[in-house]
């Protein structure tokens, strides 16, 4: 391996993982606020609501991202919306990983006993604080180690969005071996920017959970 | 008794689950400062006729009114009136991911939108009362089954209810904790405290209760003074249950 065409890369690499960083992490976030919504509309049973957010979930479990963000990237502009590329990746990635994480906030909601629904409306809560004060946090204590590879997956699939021409980490590497031919230097780089990128997540999940567990079961 | 202020009327409810009648025309009127103690065999109706009071179980039939005040689950105003009927369970239901001081503050602040400082005073006040200073920054799991139900009765007793109930709170205890837990409960009565108590110990019951209410097969058989009631019961069927409690010498 050519420790000089390494050194060469090493910018270009480093561009690429904020890129993916900052598209992976607002795509989570979307993530997230859309798995709480939806899992919300379940648990409560909302009327028509929960229908809508049944076909969501399915719609977007069962369809690759790539198919997702290639609807996005060239569906909307012919319905009349100009989305760039990173807005594109960070709604096929909030789309995607929404219906993992209400599939895995559902499950932890359930889990909560109907007791301690039951004992915070007796104290006269309404379903807002019920959900945001009892139930939602005792479900995410649960749902951790869950969430935190849904997280994982979901930074790992970055990975299709240089098909939307957005210069992440794969696109990057792709690129770079298409122009020189240093293939193993480019896949090398490859492995070590995605474990940099994922490596502090499942330790801080681990902590995380750790620290939830600690909180409710000791 | 008759010039208190009526504070719980229930008028002919029925409650049933499926094809299951639980309560069957139940009517009473609570007034203020009464302790009515609610005695059955198990099945009988008695957590079911509770947990209606404060609109946990729907009624099918009937009204329940608190100070004139329609109680309806469905109704918009559901939470304002079940903030004035407190409730302590059998399984204590603290929340686990919170303090002990979190629990008793949590919902004067959420619901009531008091203020913290006021509310953590009162809390610190009311834990001090029933012996648990040391504990307020406990998790749950750390504490005791006496322990945690009368942290449960002090996350009742901080939202100030007109009306408090309990639901077999030492169903669920050791026997030695019991009397911890029965001992704030005779302190609230001493505080001439409007409860409706459900609950197997009978000693307590006679002790505590202005009145007792056998309910069995969701009605009730019996409405009476705890000293008629425990030493002449007037119905068979409330003698058939007494006799339960009791053991022949050999």
């Amino acid at each position: 391996m050519d420790t000089e065409v390494l050194r060469s890369y090493l910018p270009l690499f480093w561009e690429a993982l904020i890129l993916t960083v900052r598209i992976g992490w607002l795509g989570i976030a979307l993530a997230f606020a859309i798995g709480i919504i939806t899992s919300a509309l379940l648990h409560f049973k909302v009327p028509v609501l929960s229908a809508v957010a049944k076909v969501y979930i399915e719609l977007f479990r069962n369809t690759p991202l790539l198919v997702q963000l290639f609807f996005i990237y060239y569906g909307l502009p012919v319905l009349g919306f100009q989305v760039s590329a990173e807005g594109c990746g960070i709604a096929g990635l909030g789309l995607l990983g929404g219906s993992y994480m209400a599939e895995t906030i559902r499950s932890g909601l359930d889990a909560v006993p109907l007791s301690q629904t039951e004992s915070a409306l007796a104290l006269g809560m309404n379903k807002r604080q019920l959900f945001g004060s009892i139930v939602l946090p005792q479900a995410f204590s649960t749902s951790v180690p869950a969430l935190v590879a849904n997280v994982i997956f979901l930074l790992k699939e970055t990975s299709v969005f240089s098909a939307i021409s957005l210069m992440d980490l794969m696109f990057t590497a792709k690129d770079l071996i298409g122009l020189y031919y240093d293939t193993t230097e480019a896949l090398f780089l490859l492995v070590i920017f995605y474990v940099i990128m994922l490596l502090p997540v499942s330790i801080a999940g681990s902590f995380i959970e750790k620290k939830a567990r600690f909180r409710i079961f000791g | 008794m008759g010039m208190e202020k009526e504070v719980l009327k229930i008028e002919h409810i029925h409650k049933k689950f499926d094809d299951l009648t639980v309560l069957e025309d139940v009517s009473l009127t609570v007034h203020e400062g009464e302790i009515i103690v609610i005695v059955g065999p198990s099945g009988c109706g008695k957590s079911t006729f509770l947990r209606c009071l404060n609109g946990l179980e729907e009624i099918n039939e009937g009204h329940i009114y608190i100070d004139e005040e329609p109680v309806n689950p469905a109704g918009k105003n559901i939470t304002k009136i079940r903030e004035r009927i407190g409730m302590v369970f059998q399984s204590y239901d603290l929340f686990p991911h919170k303090t002990i001081l979190e629990n008793v503050c949590l919902a004067p602040v959420k619901v009531q939108k008091r203020k913290k400082d006021e509310v953590k005073e009162e809390a610190l006040k009311l834990l001090e009362r029933v012996g648990l200073s040391a504990k307020v920054n406990s998790f749950p799991r750390q504490l005791s089954g006496g322990q945690k139900q009368r942290v449960a009765i002090v996350r009742a007793l901080i939202m100030h209810p007109e009306v408090l109930l309990f639901d077999e709170v030492t169903a669920a205890l050791d026997p030695e904790m019991v009397r911890e837990v029965l001992d704030v409960m005779l302190d609230l009565a001493k505080q001439k405290r409007t409860m409706l108590i459900v609950t197997h110990e009978m000693a307590f019951a006679r002790a505590v209760a202005d009145r007792v209410i056998f309910l069995d097969g969701g009605h009730i058989v019996e409405d009476a003074d705890p000293k008629q009631f425990f030493d002449s019961p007037k119905t068979d069927r409330a003698k058939k249950f007494l006799s339960t409690f009791e053991f022949e010498e050999k």
